[in-house]
């Protein structure tokens, strides 16, 4: 049962697929459906909360051999936050997007996104993440594209081609692990890779892991697609990219490199330096710009750095800081998004030097963009600051203080960037606004529109508020998965259904 | 085109590589073939016919809009994927008539899944082929 997810989004996107010229309906129906699909995800979770690993080998084929789908703590909290931020995106697309766009599919091809991705969250089998990988890869190409501008055309292009650059290193990586073991199921691989002598080569692939996940989650020689495409597409599209595309390259990451390639020291080292300049890299970038939705692209840079940083030290408070700050990024950065549409809704721009005023004119929904702003940079009480003291705190103990200077450089960036996006999109008096902008502004819209847009945005803050102030449950949640992330026993035994041999 | 051998052949041709396709998509399990290749070839058979006769023609003999193949396949295929459940048995397993049918022979849970990809095929390509065509 514990496909149900997957099954439904497929078939929430197959229903909206018969509704193809009726938008309105489908409207609808995508809210439903992804209140439903949060319903599903949740149920799983407490499932698996309370009675562990779930696995079921799909076709009845036997573990090694078929593909075993497997929920683990770290699957289901994926799939509920990808459910959050699918049931967020599409109360917020119904809101704000034009006609022209959702005519030629957007929700059926939204929901088979969702799908994608928590296909990935769920799968226990190397070369099944990889078809999930490019499940998500087609529908976000879709979803990227749809109005075919020339401007997004230029940034689906350069997504599409680095992307399928990973997808094909990633592809060669699955070819080294099966030649090396003669096995795709992660389980098993983890416990051949084990034994093998030839560590040279195991290195290798895990060097090839590295650099396909890496592009796929915008680590730091290999970003420049995220700020070239991000900021095409219209705010609703952008927001699910931001909250869950690149994060699935980091769960790839976190799951394979926990499961099969274990605490590998030279990818540490790697792996350290890498989020060392990612922080400073997006950092810095996010400084200079002056369009805030690709000052927002840079700032998903910035903190894909954090979460590799905790996967570099590789101790378990330090993969607890990671989740931690996985399941907060995830919240805010789509809510990020959300923001800036809706501020590109109000103004007609995203240019930080044009916009202004908004807290003279709209002092209640800018409290309630303040709340995503300053969780991002970590500000004591919201869901940000826990996440990086834990990072921290694993940091010094490992006395990795290299990593620690650059971890709190990255936080006085994003403060200094958040800083200067607050005092000239809220505070300044805005000078000279262009009167024209495609399609209706704020306030010309039907109050329910309005509602649409300003609820989705209300519940992530929410939800933030919450991991910021119940911060205790978060931390017992992260601590479980890790505990399980770095003693992969119990998964291994869960798949393969026997005691695993450890050499 | 306007060739009258092309013209005539093709008449002949639509109803033969639609048999073919067919008979293609049915011995998929274990030989070559299957929905993917069945459904690229009925879709062929369609496309020659539209050369010679025209869009509007082979539009008026498929009737139903291409589109709405695709969903019709997807759920073809959704429902042998969750048939399993029913049954109490994992997601995709294959399920099977205990008695062969006259002249197809075994018939499981996998030809539906089939006939799902074979519609889904054929409402892709056609939709795609059909819509260039139309710009062109």
């Amino acid at each position: 049962m514990i496909v149900l997810p997957i099954i439904f989004q497929f078939i929430a996107g197959t229903i909206l697929l018969f509704f193809w010229r009726k938008i309105n309906l489908q409207k609808v129906l995508s809210i439903l459906f992804s209140v439903i699909g949060l319903g599903i995800s949740i149920w799983l979770f407490l499932q698996v909360w309370e009675k562990g690993i779930m696995v079921t080998q799909s076709g009845d084929w036997k573990a090694p051999f078929g593909i075993s789908i497997v929920a683990d703590t770290f699957g289901v909290t994926m799939v509920l936050l990808s459910s959050i931020s699918g049931l967020a995106v599409s109360i917020f697309s119904t809101g704000s997007m034009r006609k022209e766009r959702l005519a030629f599919g957007f929700f059926p091809i939204f929901h088979f996104l969702i799908m994608g991705l928590q296909g990935a969250f769920l799968t226990g089998d190397i070369f099944n993440l990889y078809v999930w990988f490019e499940v998500v890869i087609i529908s976000s190409f879709v979803l990227l594209t749809l109005g075919g501008k020339k401007q997004q055309l230029e940034g689906a292009l350069k997504y599409v081609s680095l992307n399928l650059l990973a997808s094909s290193l990633f592809l060669i990586g699955i070819g080294f692990i099966y030649g090396l073991t003669g096995s795709l199921n992660m389980a098993d691989v983890a416990i051949k890779l084990d034994g093998l002598q030839n560590r040279g080569l195991v290195s290798v692939t895990s060097g090839i892991f590295l650099v396909a996940f890496g592009i796929k989650s915008a680590i730091f020689p290999m970003y420049f697609w995220l700020p070239a495409s991000y900021h095409t597409p219209p705010p609703a599209v952008s927001a699910i990219f931001a909250g869950l595309l690149t994060k699935l390259g980091i769960y790839a990451m976190l799951r394979t490199f926990t499961l099969m390639f274990g605490g590998d020291e030279f990818m540490g080292d790697i792996m350290v330096v890498l989020a060392a300049l990612t922080i400073l890299s997006g950092g810095l970038g996010a400084i200079l710009q002056q369009n805030m939705g690709k000052v927002f692209g840079y700032l998903i840079i910035c903190h894909i750095g954090f979460l590799i940083a905790g996967l570099g030290i590789y101790t378990e408070l330090a993969i607890m800081g990671t989740i931690f700050y996985l399941i907060h990024d995830i919240i805010v950065k789509t809510n990020l998004f959300m923001v800036s549409g809706l501020i590109l809704k109000i103004n007609g721009t995203q240019d930080i030097k044009e916009l202004g005023g908004m807290y003279k004119n709209f002092p209640l929904l800018s409290l309630l963009m303040a709340i995503p702003l300053f969780s991002l940079v970590g500000i004591p009480p919201l869901s940000g600051f826990w996440a990086k003291i834990f990072l921290i705190q694993a940091g010094l103990e490992t006395k990795d203080f290299f990593l620690i200077g650059f971890i709190v450089l990255g936080s006085f960036l994003t403060l200094w960037v958040i800083a200067r996006l607050w005092g000239e999109v809220f505070w300044k008096n805005s000078v000279g606004l262009p009167k024209k902008a495609n399609g209706l502004y704020f306030g010309q819209m039907p109050l329910i529109d309005q509602w649409l847009m300003v609820f989705p945005i209300f519940l992530l803050a929410a939800i933030s508020l919450y991991i910021g102030f119940s911060a205790e449950n978060i931390i017992l949640l992260s601590q479980k998965i890790s505990s399980e992330l770095m003693d992969p026993t119990g998964y291994i035994e869960a798949v393969l259904g026997l005691k695993a041999i450890t050499p | 085109m306007k060739s009258l051998i092309f013209k005539t052949a093709s008449s002949y041709l639509l109803p033969l590589l639609l048999l073919f396709s067919i008979f293609i998509l049915l011995r998929g399990h274990y030989l070559p073939g299957g929905g993917f290749v069945g459904g690229l070839m009925a879709s062929i058979a369609f496309l020659i016919h539209s050369f010679a006769f025209g869009l509007k023609e082979t539009q008026s003999i498929i009737k139903i809009n291409p589109g709405y193949l695709m969903p019709i396949g997807l759920a073809f295929a959704v429902g042998a994927a969750i048939a399993p459940f029913f049954v109490d048995a994992p997601l995709l397993k294959g399920l099977w008539f205990e008695e062969p049918f006259r002249f197809i022979g075994m018939v499981g849970s996998a030809l539906i899944f089939d006939i799902g990809v074979y519609l889904v095929v054929i409402g892709a390509t056609l939709t795609i082929i059909f819509s260039i065509t139309d710009t062109v």
